[in-house]
């Protein structure tokens, strides 16, 4: 059988790889929004594991909500994305600094 | 008969657990992918692999329907829409990889110490199979669909609704956003004038002398 730890620490190190993604992709925005997907992703891992060991289905119904929240997100994201390449020709974080004044 | 029971048992266990760790290193294997990946569209097919292999992992959780949602929503609608944007996008990749190895000994030594830190806390000996025992199988006629539902559209009917009303404002703010005015030069149809046209806008009736009366005169 397979134990609860074993979910949670794939859905640790799938945590850690995002995070380390969003450090060494600082200057990619579109990088950037994956490895917050992955992130989600790794929460979600928790949630069911946890849903699933407990006999509890409202961590189901949680992660129903967490992706509903992440596609609109993500469509968000991606429409201010697209108006910023449109506006500066790039997706570079670094040529972000029309506010720098 | 006691003895053939134990071993049957057995072998079903192992197997699960095969499908878990091959799924489990594809998993995290994708997911070093989607970070290291030198071109975008390759990340972005990496990370579809990721939600491909977590809902299997999720079909091992029981949780069927958000596995089938996962499918659905993320890998069909999501994340081609990664896809589209990515391929329209004309990017500089070799502008972007700026600074990828200078981060990279700071990046993996905070993410090895917080992986250590919380394997720590959710390893066996807090989440093991003695403290948190595996829950029964359900039987075949089980539905995690109607369950789901039972409970979303009485007890979490409330967030639902507000769910609802989340997707409508990123469906707006997402066409207000990337709308594009009209310039001044561009020549368009408008229905409803072209509607609302009479004769005289369009033809002009000159009262004029005919040839053969002109030469007359």
């Amino acid at each position: 059988m397979i134990a609860l730890s074993d979910y949670l620490i794939l859905g640790a190190v799938l945590f850690c790889i995002s995070m380390a993604g969003i450090f060494l992709n600082r200057k990619n925005v579109i990088v950037l929004l994956m490895a917050i997907e992955l992130m989600l992703l790794a929460v979600n891992m928790n949630f069911i594991a946890f849903s699933h060991y407990s006999g509890d289905i409202a961590g189901q119904i949680f992660v129903f909500f967490i992706l509903t929240v992440a596609a609109a997100e993500s469509a968000i994201g991606l429409a201010i994305l697209v108006v910023l390449f449109r506006n500066i020709r790039a997706i570079n974080v670094e040529d972000m600094d029309k506010l720098k004044g | 008969m006691h003895g053939y029971m134990h071993v049957t048992n057995n072998r079903i266990m192992s197997a699960e657990q095969i499908i878990f760790y091959i799924f489990a290193s594809i998993l995290t294997l994708s997911a070093l992918g989607v970070i290291t990946a030198r071109n975008p569209v390759h990340a972005v097919l990496l990370l579809v692999l990721a939600f491909f292999t977590s809902a299997a992992l999720w079909l091992l959780l029981e949780a069927e329907f958000l596995a089938i949602t996962l499918v659905l929503v993320y890998v069909g609608a999501v994340m081609v829409l990664f896809l589209f944007v990515v391929m329209m996008l004309d990017i500089n990749i070799t502008r972007m990889r700026e600074g990828f190895a200078r981060y990279l000994p700071l990046g993996m030594l905070v993410a090895l110490v917080i992986a250590f830190e919380m394997a720590l806390v959710l390893g066996p000996q807090h989440f093991g199979l003695e403290r948190v025992p595996a829950p029964m199988r359900h039987t075949a006629g089980y539905s995690n669909t109607a369950e789901l539902g039972s409970v979303l559209y009485t007890v979490y009917l409330y967030p639902f609704e507000i769910a609802a009303a989340i997707l409508l404002v990123a469906i707006v703010a997402a066409i207000a956003l990337t709308l594009r005015k009209r310039t001044q030069n561009t020549r368009y149809q408008n229905p409803g004038e072209q509607v609302l046209v009479r004769r005289e806008d369009r033809v002009r009736i000159v009262k004029m002398l005919s040839e053969q009366e002109g030469k007359r005169s």
